[in-house]
C-alpha cells in the first residue's frame, strides 16, 4: 500500500505484470474510488460547462460521455477529466484525485447564475473493470464506448460507465460508497483479477493516455500535448485564442511516444539528448521492453527518430513511435 | 513460478541484501529472496564490465522491477570475472531462482579476509525478523 492523493492504494496484488497481462487478455478490477466526483446542476449548467471545458458539449445527449480538458487562459491543462450528461441540466464530471479540490475550487470561481457545482465525492465509489472478458464476466451486455446507463451488477443498484484508462474495453462501476465493498467481492467471484496502481500505469502508458501531473499539467498546452481531437476550436472556451494561436503556428515540441533500442527503463524526469526529458516512462509488459514519453523539438517528433536517453548517467538508444505504442488488434507498434 | 523464501546455511549475506557464495579466491554474488520479494518481478539487470573492480559495501550494478530500481551492494571486493547472461537476458530468473539459476556475477577476491565481516544465515535471519 503506499500513499497517493490522500488516499492508501494497492500498487500491486499479485504482481503488477500478472496483473497487466490479465486486464490485456481477460479482466482486471481496479479500485479507483479516489478519482473525485463533480456534479454541476441547473438551468445554465450547460452553457458554464461549455465555456470552460475544451470538448464540444453540444455533441453529447443524455446517457453519453465525453473525454474533456479543464483548461486555463494560456491554453495549459488545469485537469483531464470525462463528463457525463445526466439530464439536459445536470452533469457529473470524473475527475483527477490529485485535482479535486482544485478544480472544484476553478470551477466554483467561475460559476455563473444558474448553475452550481458541487463535490460530491465523498458519497461514491468507482470500480474499473477492464478486459475483453469484462463485460461477459460481469453479466453485462455491450453498449458503445463513452455512454453510460443504470443498471444491476448482482443485485446491486450501480451506474455503468462505458469508460476506462487501460485502451481495453470495459465499465466503470460508480456507486454510493456504502455499496462499494460488497460490489468488489461480487466483482472477484465473478473471477476478475484484482488490479494495483501499477498495473493501471503501465496498461494507461501502453496506450498512451496521459497523466495529468506527468505528461500534462497548466504548464502544457493541449496542441503540444496531442490533445487538439479533444478541442473544439471553432467555440469559446477558457484559452481557446491562445489554443487557436498555437495550432495555426505548428507547437515547438509535442508529446511523442518512444520505445527503448536497448535494455533500459526510461523513467520520469530523465533527460533526453537534444532536448526535453521522460514525462512517463515503464516497462512494457506486452513488448517486454522500455517505452515512455516525453516533449520533443517538432521536429524531432517523428516516426522512427533515433533518440538517446541519458539513464542514470548511460546513455541509451530509444525510437520514436506512432502512438499508442501498444495496439490490441494490429500487434505491437514497436517491433523490431 | 515464484521462490519459496529461504537462507541458505552456506552462504553469507550482506544487511543490504546481497548474498556471497565463497569457493576458495572467487565468490558468486546475487540477492536474497527478501530482496526479490520486495522488488517483484525483476525487469531489467544492469551488470558491471567484465574485468571491472568492485568495492566491498558499494554499488556494482542495478536491478529494476517495473515500479522500482535497487542499486546492487557487493559483499566483497573483487574482479567481475563473469556476468550471468541468462539474468541479463531473463530478469525474471532471479525471482524464481535467487540463489541458483539466479546469480548475479563471478567474482575474484581482492581480500579474502573481508569475507569475516559478513553475516551468516541465522544472523541475516534476525536482521529480518527485527526489520
Amino acid at each position: 500500500m503506499v500513499p497517493f492523493a490522500g488516499w492508501e492504494m494497492p500498487v500491486q496484488y499479485e504482481g503488477v505484470i500478472p496483473e497487466h497481462i490479465a486486464v490485456r487478455t481477460d479482466a482486471g478490477v481496479f479500485d479507483v474510488s479516489h478519482m473525485g466526483e463533480l456534479e454541476v446542476e441547473g438551468p445554465r449548467s450547460h452553457d458554464f460547462l461549455q465555456s470552460v471545458l475544451s470538448n464540444d458539449l453540444d455533441r453529447l445527449s443524455d446517457g453519453d460521455a465525453q473525454y474533456t480538458l479543464l483548461t486555463n487562459e494560456s491554453g495549459g491543462i488545469v485537469d483531464d477529466l470525462i463528463v457525463y450528461r445526466l439530464s439536459p441540466f445536470r452533469f457529473l464530471l470524473i475527475v483527477n484525485a490529485a485535482n479535486r479540490e482544485g478544480d472544484f475550487e476553478w470551477l466554483k470561481e467561475r460559476e455563473i447564475a444558474g448553475s452550481d457545482v458541487r463535490d460530491v465525492s465523498d458519497q461514491y465509489a468507482l470500480l474499473a473493470v477492464q478486459g475483453p472478458h469484462s463485460l461477459e464476466l460481469l453479466g453485462l451486455n455491450d453498449a458503445p464506448a463513452f455512454t453510460f446507463a443504470e443498471g444491476m451488477v448482482d443485485g446491486i443498484a450501480t451506474m455503468i460507465n462505458r469508460t476506462g484508462y487501460t485502451g481495453e474495453e470495459g465499465v466503470e462501476l460508480m456507486v454510493p460508497a456504502d455499496d462499494a465493498a460488497e460490489l468488489w467481492d461480487r466483482v472477484i467471484e465473478r473471477s476478475v483479477t484484482p488490479a494495483g496502481l501499477g498495473a493501471r500505469d503501465t496498461l494507461r502508458l501502453e496506450v498512451c493516455y496521459p497523466l495529468h501531473g506527468n505528461d500534462i499539467g497548466p504548464e502544457t498546452d493541449a496542441i503540444s500535448a496531442g490533445l487538439s481531437w479533444v478541442c473544439a476550436l471553432d467555440k469559446e472556451f477558457t484559452g481557446v485564442e491562445e489554443l487557436r494561436r498555437i495550432k495555426e503556428a505548428g507547437p515547438d515540441e509535442r508529446l511523442t511516444a518512444f520505445v527503448m533500442e536497448e535494455r533500459a527503463i526510461p523513467r520520469q524526469g530523465m533527460p533526453i539528448d537534444g532536448g526535453g526529458e521522460v514525462t512517463s516512462g515503464t516497462h512494457s509488459p506486452m513488448l517486454d521492453r522500455g517505452i515512455g514519453m516525453g516533449y520533443l523539438p517538432a521536429e524531432r517528433a517523428v516516426p522512427d527518430a533515433e533518440l538517446t536517453i541519458d539513464v542514470r548517467g548511460k546513455p541509451r538508444r530509444a525510437r520514436v513511435v506512432k502512438k499508442p505504442i501498444y495496439k490490441r488488434e494490429a500487434g505491437p507498434s514497436g517491433g523490431d | 513460478m515464484a521462490a519459496i523464501e529461504a537462507y541458505p546455511d552456506e552462504l553469507r549475506y550482506h544487511p543490504e541484501h546481497d548474498w556471497a557464495r565463497i569457493d576458495g579466491d572467487e565468490a558468486t554474488l546475487g540477492i536474497t529472496w527478501y530482496a526479490q520479494d520486495s522488488l517483484g518481478e525483476l525487469v531489467h539487470f544492469e551488470p558491471p564490465e567484465v574485468g571491472s573492480a568492485i568495492t566491498k559495501d558499494a554499488s556494482y550494478g542495478e536491478v529494476e522491477s517495473v515500479k522500482a530500481v535497487s542499486d546492487l551492494v557487493t559483499p566483497l571486493s573483487g574482479e567481475v570475472i563473469e556476468v550471468n547472461q541468462k539474468v541479463v537476458d531473463a530478469p525474471e530468473t532471479v525471482n524464481e531462482d535467487p540463489y541458483g539459476e539466479g546469480w548475479l556475477v563471478r567474482i575474484r577476491l581482492s581480500d579474502q579476509g573481508e569475507a569475516q565481516a559478513l553475516l551468516d544465515a541465522d544472523t541475516y535471519r534476525q536482521l529480518l525478523e527485527e526489520a
